[in-house]
């Protein structure tokens, strides 16, 4: 009896996980096969798609872009968020609830929307910002910014703030001393991981990157994009190296969320 | 001399309020922090749903309500926000379904195997947008894999992936992995007990669920409704990708509208970006109303 039920459940888990899978996995033996017309299996297999791709220069430019965006997007969130976390924890603790609710917004309004209004404030201003990478790191901050505020928050709430940063002033350190030097630390494992968290969401973006951007500035979905018309063999390897590099991040955010948990 | 001393405790009075100020003032100096945080959530975020709103009201540099006339007097706007609701709803649905039938059983696992699939899953949910738009024409195009082997076996005629029902499959796809990992943890209110006890008093498994588990879970399949809904209705890039922008959806008219060729109207864009946006609160009014209802949910 327990023996069947466990039967079943496998099946169930099994069974939804494969169709899951069966997308990625496609992609993969398209990305690897010669060709594959219209025969259920490929012909034969090669390595030629991926050399390809990773000797475009257009290939190599556009995830270069990707990554400083990226890169740059994640640093000015952490640079704003942190002091600013610190601030409502140790001295007015009653705004988290406020800033539950503001972060939300990000999530309940659908980029789409958010880029009408970005569109038409910023494309005439007198500092050129659509078009640029710079409006894509002020727009990819918001995105980020949820999942920053609520790991940073849950780290800030498992250690005891107001005893650590008092204990600090009774030695003789400031507020920024003690801040940088005992409370930082303890945030790092919290903050790395919706940092990497964060990296596998904004190198999928596309939506403000091509209505804000477009051409103008290729970042990789709109280099991926542009690639439609080439062979889909070629856009599958894009595909799986794109996956690779999601893998890479969420496998070490899920690492270190697992070690923080310990 | 009295003057004199008297001018001097004024003195001694106001300094005192100085500093009294000051020191107020030095209480309000960790807000400095929230400025730069502010300014950019302000320019980024703010600013633009103030500017949609704003201007949604505003045709041809005067207040009215044209653009909203407009989207009610257009089928083809219409079209874009039925077509849109409809995916939104049922891979919504279907989705919350199979999700959460996965994590119902996962529970049932040993732990690393169900850690792997969590894992998984959280890997998956980020395989959206382009990428998963052209795994799915790989896959279930007109010469896709499956298509060629589910003709073989008879199963399907035909199957166009650049149709609603195409469309649908992808958003349900999209949508399995996010319900899986909302609902994983509002499965633990299932305690054990609660099954062994209900089977002792003779309830079936069918029983059980009707009577126990969906009542204790429905605040939550709830709640990862609307975010699945949010989710969908508000998606872009895989439609985009698929159908090159040719499917009529509410984020694709939105898109086109700002960022077309042709027939820029951004106060028309944004009109129809307040109706989206007051359809989400709707449906999350009816929600929350539905949650408040429900025992559980108290």
């Amino acid at each position: 009896m327990e023996n069947s039920k466990q039967f079943v459940h496998k099946g169930v888990v099994y069974s939804i996980t494969t169709l899951l899978l069966i997308p990625i996995l496609a992609t993969f033996i398209y990305s690897l096969s010669s060709s594959w017309g219209a025969t259920i299996l490929p012909d034969g297999f090669t390595f030629k798609w991926y050399s390809s791709l990773l000797t475009d220069p257009r290939f190599l430019d556009a995830f270069g872009r990707s990554l400083f965006i990226c890169i740059a997007s994640l640093l000015l969130a952490t640079l704003l968020v942190l002091p600013m976390i610190f601030v409502v924890f140790y001295y007015y603790p009653k705004l988290d609830k406020v800033m539950n609710l503001l972060i939300l917004l990000p999530f309940a309004v659908p980029p789409v929307v958010s880029s009408v209004g970005l569109l038409q404030l910023y494309a005439n201003s007198s500092f050129q910002l659509v078009g640029t990478p710079w409006i894509l790191i002020g727009t990819y901050f918001t995105i980020a910014l949820p999942f920053m505020y609520r790991a940073i928050a849950n780290s800030f709430t498992a250690i005891n703030l107001k005893d650590l940063i008092d204990a600090a002033h009774l030695l003789g350190a400031t507020t920024t001393k003690a801040f940088l030097l005992i409370i930082l630390p303890n945030l790092k494992k919290g903050l790395l991981a919706s940092l990497f968290l964060s990296f596998s969401f904004l190198l999928g973006e596309f939506v403000f990157a091509n209505i804000l951007v477009g051409t103008r500035y290729e970042t990789l979905q709109i280099y991926l994009y542009n690639m439609r018309q080439t062979s889909g063999h070629f856009t599958s390897a894009l595909v799986m190296t794109y996956f690779a590099f999601i893998f890479l991040s969420t496998w070490l955010a899920s690492r270190l969320t697992r070690g923080n948990n310990q | 001399m009295n003057t004199d001393r008297i001018v001097q405790q004024d003195q001694r009075k106001q300094d005192i309020k100085k500093t009294r100020v000051f020191s107020k003032l030095a209480n309000y100096k960790p807000i400095l922090w929230f400025i730069p945080f502010a300014f950019f959530f302000y320019l980024f975020q703010i600013a633009p749903m103030i500017w949609v709103f704003i201007n949604s009201f505003v045709y041809e540099g005067k207040w009215s309500l044209e653009n909203y006339h407009e989207i009610f007097n257009s089928s083809f706007i219409l079209q874009s926000f039925h077509n849109s609701v409809w995916i939104s709803f049922w891979s919504s649905l279907i989705g919350l379904l199979i999700a959460a039938l996965l994590v119902s059983s996962l529970r049932h696992l040993n732990s690393r195997i169900k850690e792997a699939i969590i894992a998984f899953t959280n890997m998956s949910s980020n395989f959206a947008g382009v990428p998963l738009a052209f795994a799915f024409i790989i896959i279930l195009g007109t010469n896709g894999a499956v298509t060629l082997l589910l003709k073989q076996w008879g199963i399907i005629e035909d199957f166009n992936l650049y149709s609603r029902w195409g469309l649908l499959t992808l958003y349900i796809y999209f949508q399995i992995p996010l319900g899986a990992l909302l609902l994983y943890p509002a499965f633990d209110a299932l305690k054990k007990d609660a099954y062994e006890a209900a089977a002792l008093l003779g309830a079936s498994s069918f029983r059980y669920w009707i009577k126990i588990g969906f009542p204790i879970l429905s605040p939550a399949l709830l709640g990862t409704f609307i975010i699945l809904f949010a989710n969908a209705i508000g998606a872009y890039a895989s439609v985009y990708a698929l159908t090159s922008g040719n499917y009529n959806m509410v984020t694709i008219r939105v898109a086109s509208l700002v960022s077309g060729d042709l027939f820029l109207e951004p106060n028309l864009a944004a009109a129809i970006s307040v109706v989206l946006m007051l359809l989400l609160a709707f449906i999350t009014a009816i929600n929350q109303w539905l949650i408040s209802r429900s025992y559980y949910g108290k």
